[in-house]
């Protein structure tokens, strides 16, 4: 039985793959930022009578871009920091799970 | 001359603090350069504070409040935006910056493309934007001084703040020591929040002081109550001081798409043009979001700071804390401005550094009618908060910017040969030079509030660094000419349109009328980020294309080093084969 390939960590497959999955990642958490973030004004646009009901004293819409958009930002970085980490984490083991001299030599970088 | 006592005392000793901690720490010459060099590692707590303490300047601390006040609801994208970008720092550029080790963005723009020439054209842009970020600085110290001396005039604050700040940073003082700037951030927090407090107790809370500009039907009745338990009604009108006709309606001011967005709509409406104002502030909206979100992905000057920490983690663990720290400083200067609007509505009738601006500076005071000396005590913690602000802004660009030309344009450039001396004699030169450009600069814009400069620098760096670090960072086919043709060519149309409409505001060219009949062309020179943006990467994707045969040869591993997980070792490995 073949033990399951190691990753070369100077191929191209595993920059494309690593790139890929961290794009991912940074493209999901901007995306849901980013449709609340120009979603806002089109609310406003839209649904003035809805964004301008009173809550505490507040409009609605006064409420969430004065107070409320920073926890969900903060909620946002929260997650992408838990998941980038334990992404790196991961690569790290499948990579370096057995030691030795696997790793490619600079030789095959010319090969570009 | 009727001087507060109390305003000039906290003023003066956090001048001098301020001056006395950074002589000291240059003595010590710590600066983040050489705490990450030394091994040390900063603690994920001190950095966060030193990062936000930079990053809050003239504008956060009292811009701002004075455009909320002026300007209302569409203000408040101001602070929500400029802690959002920092999301799209850390989601983007931040992680791979740090795997790279560029201090600097004309570091990083070397390094990624192998192009000293390249570097110089980063340093350009250090240059431009950083000057428009200085103006606004000026502004906030022009306004705060002639606070604090009645009849001083605008621009005796700015240049008498400018030498002194000037002489500091020529004579060594002001590095951005990591300790200096973390108290910064806890005396500008403490310096805004605890006069909001105080203020709401009195006055009424946040929600109640919107309300104020709600529709009759819901306004809510005022009442002070003293900490003792009597109550008074301040005033009779709903509880609030009547506006003066210069202030924006109650309308206008609480809901969306206000003063701020549709200035170009209402121009062309006065001539008679027929316009959807609401779509056109629409699209003001838009392109202000766009650059303020952008533009903060790209200062200079934050970036130094990621390396500090000793690993990855720790930067990103510094970056979260970082947006909570900043985020809730921003939720406290729109308080003063909705604040401001009810009871100091005199405001509205000033201009420059009488108008709105100072609403930071002069709200804690009208306690004073009730509670002795409490509303000094209060202005001049608020009035030292705001030398705070944009002392170490102006003295952190002023050192990036004198660094950035004496290292590059003499060190590089004119004399590379030069003995450390010459070197710096040079850089005392540059920072006299940089300083008295920026000096003259701020004395210009004593009509333009210190928020709006400010989304300005972020507009021209949101079409030149950001692109740059974004299509560098997660595309492997950028060439050189590529990156400089898209920076060069955002960064100076955004800079033409800004100065356009700047240029027709002062009065220096006459183009009033012009911008009365196009709307949407005013809304696109004045906030160019919508168009300028998409243009800069649609250059650096095209001319990178034509160019491809001249991307880097060992971009693979570039990508690698950018991406990989520090553990790998992928950097040492890249220093190594640069080395040969």
């Amino acid at each position: 039985m073949q033990a399951p390939a190691k990753p070369d960590i100077h191929s191209e497959s595993f920059l494309h793959e690593m790139m890929r999955r961290q794009l991912r990642l940074s493209i999901a958490c901007a995306a849901t930022f980013t449709i609340v973030l120009l979603g806002l004004p089109l609310a406003n646009y839209f649904l003035p009578e809805l964004m301008a009901k009173q809550v505490f004293g507040f409009t609605l819409t006064w409420l969430f871009l004065g107070i409320g958009f920073f926890p969900l930002v903060w909620a946002i970085a929260w997650v992408f920091i838990r998941r980038s980490i334990a992404m790196e984490e991961t690569e790290v083991q499948a990579v370096t799970t057995v030691r030795g001299s696997d790793r490619a030599k600079p030789e095959s970088i010319a090969a570009v | 001359m009727h001087i507060d006592p109390y305003i000039l005392a906290f003023s003066s000793i956090t001048v001098l603090v301020t001056i006395w901690m950074g002589f000291r720490a240059a003595r010590q010459s710590k600066t983040a350069h050489d705490f990450f060099v030394a091994g040390r590692s900063v603690s994920v707590g001190w950095n966060a504070s030193a990062i936000s303490g930079e990053y809050l300047s003239a504008a956060s601390f009292m811009g701002i409040a004075g455009m909320v006040m002026s300007s209302g609801y569409d203000a408040l994208w101001y602070p929500v935006c400029y802690a959002c970008g920092y999301l799209f720092l850390l989601l983007f550029i931040a992680g791979p910056l740090r795997r790279f080790g560029a201090y600097t963005i004309p570091d990083f723009a070397e390094g990624r493309y192998d192009s000293p020439i390249f570097r110089k054209i980063a340093v350009i842009f250090v240059l431009f934007i950083g000057f428009f970020y200085t103006m606004p600085q000026m502004k906030g110290a022009g306004t705060t001084l002639a606070y604090i001396f009645p009849g001083l005039p605008y621009w005796a604050g700015v240049v008498l703040v400018g030498v002194v700040i000037t002489l500091n940073v020529a004579l060594g003082g002001m590095k951005g020591i990591t300790l200096v700037q973390a108290f910064q951030y806890w005396a500008k927090m403490f310096a805004i929040s605890v006069p909001v407090f105080v203020l709401m107790s009195v006055y009424g809370h946040y929600g109640k002081q919107v309300a104020s500009s709600a529709p009759s039907g819901s306004r809510v009745q005022y009442s002070a109550t003293a900490n003792w338990g009597q109550t008074a009604t301040i005033a009779t009108d709903a509880g609030r001081k009547p506006l003066p006709e210069t202030a924006p309606a109650d309308g206008k001011w609480l809901n969306p798409f206000g003063p701020l967005t549709t200035k170009a709509a209402k121009a062309a409406a006065k001539q008679g043009l027929i316009v959807n104002e609401k779509a056109l502030a629409l699209l003001y909206t838009y392109s202000l979001i766009i650059a303020l979100v952008c533009g903060t992905a790209g200062l200079p000057h934050i970036l130094v700071r990621f390396y500090t920490n000793p690993d990855g983690v720790a930067a990103k663990r510094t970056t979260m804390w970082v947006m909570i720290l900043i985020g809730v400083f921003y939720m406290f200067p729109p308080v003063f401005g909705a604040i401001g609007r009810n009871l100091l509505p005199e405001l509205y009738t000033g201009t420059g550094a009488k108008g709105t601006d100072k609403i930071v500076l002069e709200l804690p005071r009208i306690l004073n009618e009730r509670y002795g000396p409490l509303g000094s005590i209060l202005s001049g913690i608020t009035c030292a908060g705001a030398f705070a602000a944009f002392m170490s802004t102006f003295s952190g660009l002023l050192v990036s910017m004198t660094g950035a030309l004496a290292h590059d344009v003499y060190g590089k450039m004119l004399r590379p040969g030069s003995t450390p001396q010459a070197r710096m004699k040079a850089f005392k030169f540059c920072a006299v030079a940089v300083g008295v450009v920026a000096i003259l600069l701020g004395m210009q814009v004593e009509q333009f509030q210190i928020n709006f400069m400010v989304g300005q620098a972020f507009a021209i760096a949101a079409a030149s660094y950001f692109p740059l670090l974004f299509m560098s960072t997660w595309w492997r086919g950028m060439t050189m000419k590529g990156a400089a043709a898209g920076m060069l060519g955002g960064g100076l149309l955004a800079l033409a349109g800004i100065s356009l409409t700047s240029f027709s505001d002062l009065k220096w060219i006459d183009l009033g009328n012009f911008w009365s009949f196009h709307p949407v062309l005013r809304i696109l020179c004045e906030q160019p980020a919508i168009w300028t943006v998409p243009l800069a990467i649609g250059l650096m994707v095209v001319v990178s294309k034509v160019t491809s045969r001249e991307v880097p040869s060992d971009i693979r591993m570039k990508m690698l080093v950018l991406h990989a997980p520090e553990k790998l070792g992928l950097k040492q490995e890249y220093i190594a084969q640069e080395a040969h």
